[in-house]
């Protein structure tokens, strides 16, 4: 009996509703730009930091980045011509590390360098990079054709190299092309097989250079090509000497990776006299994303929020006047014998049915405009199932929290008076 | 002998002869600092199946009486027993309660919710008392036969005469199926003719074993009562035709 009496209140609550089509609707529009705005900001926020997060654990959150960066120049000295700076890790460091800790699992280093390059009459500018089978274990690039290179070639100091997919399809290259000799700045390298670059669609940011890297052995590199630079600025020849470009270290559990890094920072400090390198904890950063993206969605949930507390001030309003409209109704009702709570049921009913048809247009609204940003500004979005429950249930709330003042205003009007209102 | 009475006063209390009785009601409204006094210790008692006018200038107490008898009020004072329970002593829920079990009312302005059908206001009571769609709307559709609109059942009140709207509220009054009606001024927004209709349905009523109290300030009207209560400045100033009942 009470079962029915509620669905029948709700089918009241509706029919009164339609009564007022435009108003009803108007009054919907704050929630369902409220949770509109919740779900899409979410999901937009959850894009941006699900992409960020991505990123950070492509570089693998067991991992330490040791990069080689050039110190800030002292003294007059780097005008004169015979001035060579040296700087940068050392293959000596490599091993340091490798001996010292022993939660390391790998050490990956890598040699650049910048090499014009001849294939057949192709040519391209490739970014040589020397380094040691473990690379391929840690950056995990799908093969295309032929292998990558293997602890034989560093032991053999053959003369090999693997391209990218990219820089292949630039040189004309196929799988034909294994086998065949590639020139690489005079010196002449086989290649062995061609690994996929980085796709362009899941990274963000992606230099050129990077898509045309070509991989050859460390210890072959550096024979052919050695370890001294020359660069051009401002029309003076700058040389400069660096062993290795970076450092991939490799710790055997997430745990240790973040006093690994402290000792390895520590330890390379000591041994130099000016900071010539600069340490990258994916993990770290992975903490830091995350870190931003809870202050993101706090950020964006409160102005949603803020715009959900609208919307439900919206409904309180139009609920007090139709209150106030409906007096003489009420006091019939009330004559007739409904009770206070039957009186707070009705006017309840009408707004969670108002602000529930609102979160759920709303919802499609949050799922449409991340739609349509994806669509045209290709960021990436997700709608996720928590945010759609949280809002809607939001919108519930909003519904009793501001459905319940004018319900109780309206089961409080004395019949008597109700009656006589006109 | 002394043993049998209770038991005949237990049985006078269940089957009451009065189904409404006033013991010494007072009502004070207070206006502001200034207490006004709307009736001033009113003893009656209305007989079961009786037909009652409640005549006399504004300001005599006849609306406060018709709102105390309705249970939208309770006295300042003094008692009021309908159907055997002490008004006085209800909680507002409980009032309802009466409200929905013991009486129908009937307006001068009718008091139709005009947003809904003729049918949905005559199942307005049925509603509160929990009926389901099906039975409600076969017992409406019956009424509205009795009141000679079974063919209106899905206008809205402004598409009916007054006199129309007036038989809806009637019908609306019977669906709890009442023992007491209470109808204030039922004839005073319609013509003659009409209320001259209304009145005879009000009688027949009465013949059929309801209990009617109507307010009037028309003799013609109050004349289709077999007893007429005359008040004055919150007090019973006469009575014609008939006793109340014992009390």
């Amino acid at each position: 009996m009470r079962r029915v009496r509620i669905i029948r209140n709700i089918g009241l609550g509706i029919k009164n509703l339609l009564l007022h089509k435009l108003r009803s609707f108007l009054t919907m529009l704050g929630v369902v730009f409220g949770v509109g705005s919740v779900v899409a900001m979410l999901a937009v926020g959850e894009g941006a930091s699900a992409e960020a997060l991505e990123q950070i654990r492509r570089l693998g959150s067991n991992n330490i980045i040791i990069t080689t960066i050039r110190p800030v120049e002292e003294g007059v000295g780097a005008s004169s011509p015979s001035f060579m700076s040296i700087y940068g890790l050392l293959y000596e460091d490599e091993t340091r590390i490798r001996k010292s800790f022993s939660s390391v699992e790998h050490t990956v280093p890598v040699k650049l360098i910048r090499k014009e390059s001849r294939l057949g009459d192709k040519r391209l500018e490739l970014r040589v990079v020397g380094t040691v089978p473990d690379w391929f274990q840690l950056v995990r690039r799908p093969i295309v054709a032929g292998r990558v290179i293997r602890e034989e070639d560093i032991e053999g100091r053959a003369g090999v190299v693997v391209l990218t997919e990219f820089g292949a399809r630039r040189l004309l290259a196929t799988e034909h092309t294994i086998g065949q000799l590639l020139r690489i700045g005079g010196e002449y390298f086989e290649v062995i097989g061609i690994v996929q670059s980085e796709e362009a669609s899941a990274g963000g940011v992606q230099t050129p250079d990077e898509e045309v890297d070509a991989y050859a052995p460390l210890n072959v590199v550096r024979e052919r090509f050695g370890d001294i630079y020359s660069r051009r600025t401002a029309g003076s020849r700058i040389r400069e000497l660096v062993e290795l470009h970076q450092l991939i270290v490799q710790v055997r559990s997430v745990e240790e990776v973040e006093a690994v890094a402290a000792g390895i920072d520590h330890m390379l400090e000591r041994s130099r006299r000016r900071k010539d390198y600069q340490m990258s904890v994916p993990l770290a950063l992975l903490r830091q994303a995350e870190a931003t993206k809870r202050t993101f969605n706090i950020v964006l949930g409160s102005i949603a929020g803020i715009s959900l507390l609208v919307g439900g001030i919206g409904i309180m309003n139009i609920m007090l006047a139709s209150v106030t409209e409906r007096t003489r109704e009420i006091g019939i009702r009330r004559a007739i014998g409904a009770k206070r709570m039957q009186i707070v049921g009705q006017f309840l009913v009408e707004t969670i049915v108002l602000s529930m048809i609102g979160g759920l247009i709303g919802v499609a609204v949050g799922i449409l405009i991340p739609a349509l940003i994806t669509y045209f500004a290709g960021m990436h979005t997700i709608v996720s199932p928590q945010s759609i429950f949280l809002s809607v249930g939001i919108s519930m709330a909003v519904g009793i929290v501001f459905g319940i003042y004018p319900a109780i205003r309206a089961s409080n009007l004395d019949p008597i008076v109700a009656l006589r209102h006109e | 002998m002394t043993d049998t009475v209770p038991d005949i006063r237990e049985k006078a209390l269940s089957e009451p002869s009065c189904v409404a009785e006033f013991r010494d009601v007072t009502k004070v409204y207070h206006m502001g600092t200034q207490e006004v006094s709307a009736l001033a210790g009113v003893s009656i008692a209305f007989e079961r199946g009786s037909f009652w006018a409640i005549m006399g200038p504004s300001g005599s107490g006849k609306s406060t009486m018709l709102n105390l008898l309705g249970c939208l009020d309770r006295p300042s004072s003094g008692h009021y027993i309908l159907e055997g329970g002490d008004v006085g002593q209800l909680d507002d829920d409980q009032l309802s309660e009466f409200r929905l079990r013991h009486l129908g009312f009937i307006f001068q302005s009718f008091n139709l919710i005009p947003q809904l059908t003729v049918q949905e206001n005559i199942e307005l009571p049925l509603f509160y008392l929990g009926y389901d769609a099906g039975r409600s709307a076969a017992l409406a559709a019956e009424l509205a036969e009795r009141v000679d609109l079974g063919a209106r059942l899905q206008h809205k009140p402004s598409e009916l005469s007054g006199g129309q709207q007036q038989r809806v509220a009637i019908a609306r009054a019977l669906a709890n199926d009442p023992p007491i009606l209470l109808a204030d001024e039922p004839t005073g927004n319609l013509d003659s003719a009409t209320g001259t209709q209304i009145m005879h349905l009000l009688t027949e009523l009465n013949e059929q074993g309801k209990t009617i109290i109507m307010v009037t300030h028309e003799n013609e009207i109050a004349a289709y009562a077999g007893r007429r209560l005359h008040m004055r400045d919150g007090r019973i100033e006469r009575i014609e035709g008939g006793d109340g009942c014992a009390g």
